[in-house]
C-alpha cells in the first residue's frame, strides 16, 4: 500500500548468532559497533542498576544510599574511575564489588554467603543484580580519567601484588595473565589480545569494561572479566572481591590511568 | 515485561534514518534452564514502523534475532519535527512501543 512511499528503506537487523561474530576479525566488529553508534543495550541494565541501588533490600530493608564508594556517602559520580582504593573502614584496598558487598552486608543486613551466592550471571540468564549495579556505578564515570588511589602503603602494596600475580606462572598450562597478554599483535583464535602491560593496553581494557557482551546478551563487570581469564587458564575460581581480584584490577588501573572511563563498552 | 526502546530518528541527505533498540531477552524455545527444564519461547514476532502514524515498515521476527535487538531502517519522505514510532508484539502477547521525533 505504501510501496512507493517506503522506496529506498534498507533494513540492517543485528540478530547475529554468536557463532558468526565468533569468527569476525575485529575490523568487521569495529563496523559493527560503528553500527549501533551510541546505541548500547547496557543502557537497559544502568537503569536497572540505578533503581536497585534506591531500592530498599535485605533484612534491614535498606537501600544503597548510604554506601560510601570512597568519595563519601551515597556520591555515585566519578567514584568508580577512583576505584581500587583503600578504605579505612575495613582497612583495605577495594575494588567496586568488594565495596558493594561491604554496603550489603553492613547497611541491608545481607550475609557475605548471600552475597556470594551468584555474583555473576550464568550463561544465558539475564543478569545479576550486582551486574547492573556495577553498570550504573561504572557509567556514573564515564569520561572521567581513570585515577585510581595511590596514595595509602596498602594501595601500592596492592598494585605491586597485582603486577607479581599477572607474571605469576601456575595452574597445569603453567599460564600467567602475561602470556597471552605482555606482548601485542597476538590473538587468540580470531581475538586480538590488548598487551596490558602498555599504558594504551590497559587503558583500552580497563576503560572499556564492564561491558555488554553481545553473545551473551548481558553486562560483564571488569571482575568477572578477571575471574574468566583464570578459569581459561584453569587456576582455582578467583573469588568476587578478593585481594588477588582487587590486586590485578590494580595493577590494570593504574597502567592505564589517565585515559578516559568508556564503560559500559560493547563487546563480542 | 519491560517494554523499554530507545528511539532515535534523523533526518539525513534525502531520507530519515530510524534507531531503535528494543529490550527483550528473545527466548528461542529451544534452550534449557539450570534444572533441565526446557524455557518456554518468548519472542518479537512483529515490528511495525510508524510515521505520523502511517506504517512504513512491517517486520516479521523469529527467534533468530538476538536478545535485546536493534533495528535500523531509513525511509524517504520524513521532515523535522514529524513522530517516528516504533511497536513491537511477542509470541507471548507482550507488547512495547517507542515515539520520537525527527530531528
Amino acid at each position: 500500500m505504501h510501496k512507493g512511499f517506503i522506496r529506498g528503506i534498507s533494513a540492517v537487523l543485528i540478530g547475529l548468532w554468536s557463532a558468526m561474530l565468533f569468527s569476525e576479525t575485529d575490523g568487521v566488529f569495529d563496523e559493527y559497533r560503528a553500527m549501533l553508534g551510541d546505541d548500547n543495550p547496557a543502557i537497559f541494565v544502568i537503569f536497572d542498576g540505578e533503581e536497585i541501588w534506591f531500592t530498599p533490600a535485605g533484612p534491614k530493608s535498606a537501600s544503597l544510599e548510604q554506601c560510601d564508594l570512597g568519595l563519601g556517602p551515597g556520591v555515585v559520580e566519578g567514584a568508580y574511575a577512583q576505584l581500587p582504593r583503600y578504605f579505612a573502614d575495613v582497612d583495605r584496598v577495594q575494588d567496586v564489588e568488594a565495596r558493594l558487598e561491604h554496603c550489603m552486608t553492613q547497611l541491608q543486613g545481607l550475609t557475605p554467603a548471600e552475597v556470594h551466592g551468584k555474583p555473576y550471571s550464568l550463561r544465558g540468564d539475564l543478569g545479576t543484580e550486582l551486574e547492573a549495579l556495577v553498570a550504573w556505578i561504572a557509567d556514573q564515570s564515564s569520561g572521567l580519567a581513570i585515577a585510581p588511589m595511590q596514595a595509602h602503603a596498602k594501595e601500592r602494596a596492592t598494585y605491586e601484588l597485582g603486577e607479581r600475580l599477572f607474571y605469576y606462572r601456575a595452574g597445569p598450562h603453567d599460564f600467567s595473565c602475561a602470556t597471552c597478554h605482555e606482548q601485542a599483535g597476538r590473538r587468540i583464535r580470531l581475538q586480538t589480545l590488548p598487551n596490558l602491560t602498555t599504558h594504551q593496553g590497559a587503558a583500552e581494557a580497563y576503560s572499556s569494561w564492564p561491558a555488554y557482551r553481545i553473545s551473551q546478551g548481558i553486562v560483564r563487570t571488569m571482575g568477572w572479566r578477571m575471574r574468566d581469564c583464570m578459569r581459561q587458564q584453569r587456576m582455582p575460581e578467583l573469588i568476587m572481591g578478593s585481594e588477588a581480584t582487587v590486586a590485578l584490577q590494580t595493577y590494570l588501573a593504574v597502567n592505564g590511568a589517565g585515559a578516559p572511563m568508556a564503560a559500559p563498552g560493547l563487546k563480542r | 515485561m519491560a517494554s523499554r526502546i530507545r528511539i532515535r530518528a534523523q533526518l539525513k541527505d534525502d531520507y530519515c534514518e530510524v534507531k531503535a533498540l528494543m529490550r527483550h531477552p528473545m527466548e528461542t524455545g529451544m534452550r534449557k534452564d539450570q534444572s533441565g527444564a526446557a524455557i518456554p519461547a518468548n519472542f518479537i514476532e512483529d515490528v511495525q514502523v510508524l510515521h505520523n502514524d502511517v506504517v512504513v515498515v512491517q517486520a516479521y521476527w523469529g527467534a533468530a534475532v538476538s536478545a535485546n535487538p536493534f533495528l535500523g531502517v531509513r525511509f524517504k519522505g520524513g521532515a523535522q519535527g514529524d513522530v517516528v514510532k516504533v511497536v513491537w508484539r511477542d509470541n507471548q502477547g507482550d507488547s512495547g512501543s517507542g515515539e520520537t521525533t525527527i530531528r
